[in-house]
């Protein structure tokens, strides 16, 4: 007898995760609201001119989508992974033939979309808000694509591994959350990258979120910009190097890390 | 009994959380089409030796063959071949009855059809309910659709009726009697003896990490041997002997002897005696 394909149960896992996630209302509107209100207070805020016909709100939508795809990967997945030991559904499925290949293809599949709806609406609401201008040229369009796919894989690598931090789904929202939000701030997100202190900006420099939130400013602000940057320019060979980076690890904590359940409880 | 027959088989199983020694040795054998019930109290080691059998749990130490494949080794077709209904889920909450067993059958290679799963567990008028609405009986119902979705040659059933109402039980008793009738062979823990005596061919007391007794529940009764409780107006004793005891006192009273009774120990008492907690004989 045949066991059904890892692709097959992958993509039916992938449905599935889709309904039960657009099922939980608090979840949905915690996960899209979040980073939307966030961009209409601080672009509400800092509205002032900066450069050749941006305006700082402007500069505030870029940074702010990247987080927002930090908070649909990391936080979102660090979160589902955690409820999912702590429900028993790991527990169910390890009792079943699915394959683990199949488990992360259906979350990838989740997280994929969700945080494509998320990118969505947070350009949306800056096109119509603050006249954010979409990528004008294919290389900015480019480097939109590349960043999104390459901040998505990232930071759901690194969720995956800060899942195995907590013991159970309510601590893994600190694990996720607190971070989260630290980087937040030094990673130039909810303030102007120019005016963070340098101990700090060289702090952020450690972490990708800074990277992703400069490199979706490169996508989606006018080359002239990137004057306004820590380095004077977009640094987007870097940026590509430090997102890998941080890949390659997130990939190594998932492989070394993970685990079905918790043999430390009874 | 064949190896062929043998589904379940472990010898001298050992397991130790840190310090604490959970199992010491424990034996037991599960025959094919048979529903053997694993009593005992809370912490005996039941749920611990049901999960090293489906391959959740790793072991100190012995032997495990489950369908003739060690369970910690055991791979995708293993699995396909098992069913398990474990305690404490609450997952699955926001999707409906038949989206959830429609996409478990996907994991298997020839799964029974839904619609049969979900009418055998009796959740036909509930099927496009979401799981979360449901009551807490009907909601282990799912789980044992879950559970028998795949065709399993071996169903391991931990606890499945705690915290459920008499009705609730009799019926969910009725559904595993179904289940048993189809040569399913079932593993079923329980810390209740009407259940045990309801469902099991053989029941095997865990007390202490180590299995105390196993066979039917008539075997098991036979083994607190011939004594009997004889009570009367005046007095009582338990005796070997209950019918000279009678004799003698019917001499006493001269005719008639006031409130007698003769009890012989129930399966409780049996099993009460066996796990330590009433007057040990040994």
């Amino acid at each position: 007898m045949n066991l059904p394909g890892t692709l097959r149960i992958g993509l039916s896992r992938g449905r599935f995760e889709m309904l039960e996630f657009f099922r939980d209302k608090g979840a949905v509107i915690f996960t899209f609201s979040f980073p939307a209100l966030l961009m209409l207070m601080l672009g509400g805020i800092y509205d002032e001119p900066i450069g050749e016909g941006v305006r700082l709100s402007q500069v505030f939508a870029a940074s702010i989508a990247a987080s927002a795809v930090v908070s649909t990967s990391f936080v979102n997945l660090g979160g589902r992974i955690a409820t999912d030991r702590d429900d028993g559904t790991l527990k169910r499925l390890r009792g079943t033939p699915m394959p683990v290949a199949a488990y992360f293809v259906g979350k990838t599949i989740q997280v994929f979309w969700i945080s494509l709806a998320e990118l969505v609406l947070m350009l949306g609401l800056a096109t119509a808000l603050y006249d954010l201008r979409l990528p004008t040229s294919i290389v900015q369009w480019g480097r939109m694509a590349g960043f999104f796919l390459l901040g998505v894989t990232c930071w759901s690598l690194l969720g995956i591994a800060a899942s195995r931090l907590s013991r159970s789904a309510k601590t893994a929202a600190v694990a996720t959350l607190v971070p989260y939000t630290l980087l937040g701030f030094v990673s130039g997100v909810y303030i102007v990258p120019s005016g963070l202190p340098p101990v700090m900006e060289q702090i952020g420099a450690l972490f990708p979120l800074k990277w992703l939130a400069q490199g979706f400013r490169s996508a989606l602000l006018p080359d002239s910009m990137a004057a306004y940057e820590a380095a004077g320019t977009w640094e987007t060979g870097r940026t590509v190097l430090v997102l890998g980076l941080w890949t390659v690890a997130g990939l190594v904590l998932c492989l070394t890390t993970f685990r079905w359940n918790d043999e430390r409880t009874r | 009994m064949s190896e062929t027959a043998t589904v379940v088989r472990v010898r001298g199983l050992a397991k130790n959380y840190g310090p604490a020694e959970v199992l010491r040795g424990l034996d037991l054998d599960v025959h094919k089409g048979e529903t053997l019930a694993v009593l005992g109290p809370n912490g005996a080691g039941k749920t611990t030796t049901v999960e090293i059998l489906e391959g959740h749990r790793r072991r100190t130490g012995g032997e495990v063959e489950v369908l003739g494949t060690d369970p910690g080794r055991a791979g995708r077709a293993w699995r396909a071949r098992i069913g398990i209904v474990a305690q404490h889920a609450s997952d699955l909450l926001d999707m409906t009855v038949a989206e959830t067993v429609r996409h478990f059958a996907g994991y298997y290679p020839d799964p029974r059809d839904t619609d049969d799963v979900i009418a055998a567990v009796g959740l036909t008028a509930q099927r496009k309910q979401r799981i979360g609405r449901l009551s807490g009986g009907q909601r282990r119902r799912v789980d044992v659709a879950l559970g028998i979705i795949g065709r399993p040659e071996l169903l391991f059933l931990d606890e499945p009726t705690t915290g459920f109402d008499p009705e609730a039980r009799q019926q969910f008793w009725q559904l595993v009697r179904g289940l048993a009738a189809e040569g399913t062979t079932i593993l079923l823990t329980t810390h209740y003896l009407d259940e045990a005596e309801a469902l099991a061919d053989r029941v095997a007391v865990i007390a202490d990490g180590r299995v105390r007794a196993i066979g039917t529940t008539a075997e098991l009764r036979a083994t607190a041997g011939d004594e009997a409780d004889v009570a009367w107006r005046d007095g009582c004793e338990r005796t070997a002997h209950p019918t000279a005891l009678i004799a003698r006192l019917a001499k006493e009273y001269d005719g008639e002897v006031p409130a007698l009774s003769v009890t012989r120990p129930s399966l409780e008492d049996v099993y009460l005696t066996m796990i330590g907690s009433k007057e040990t004989t040994s």
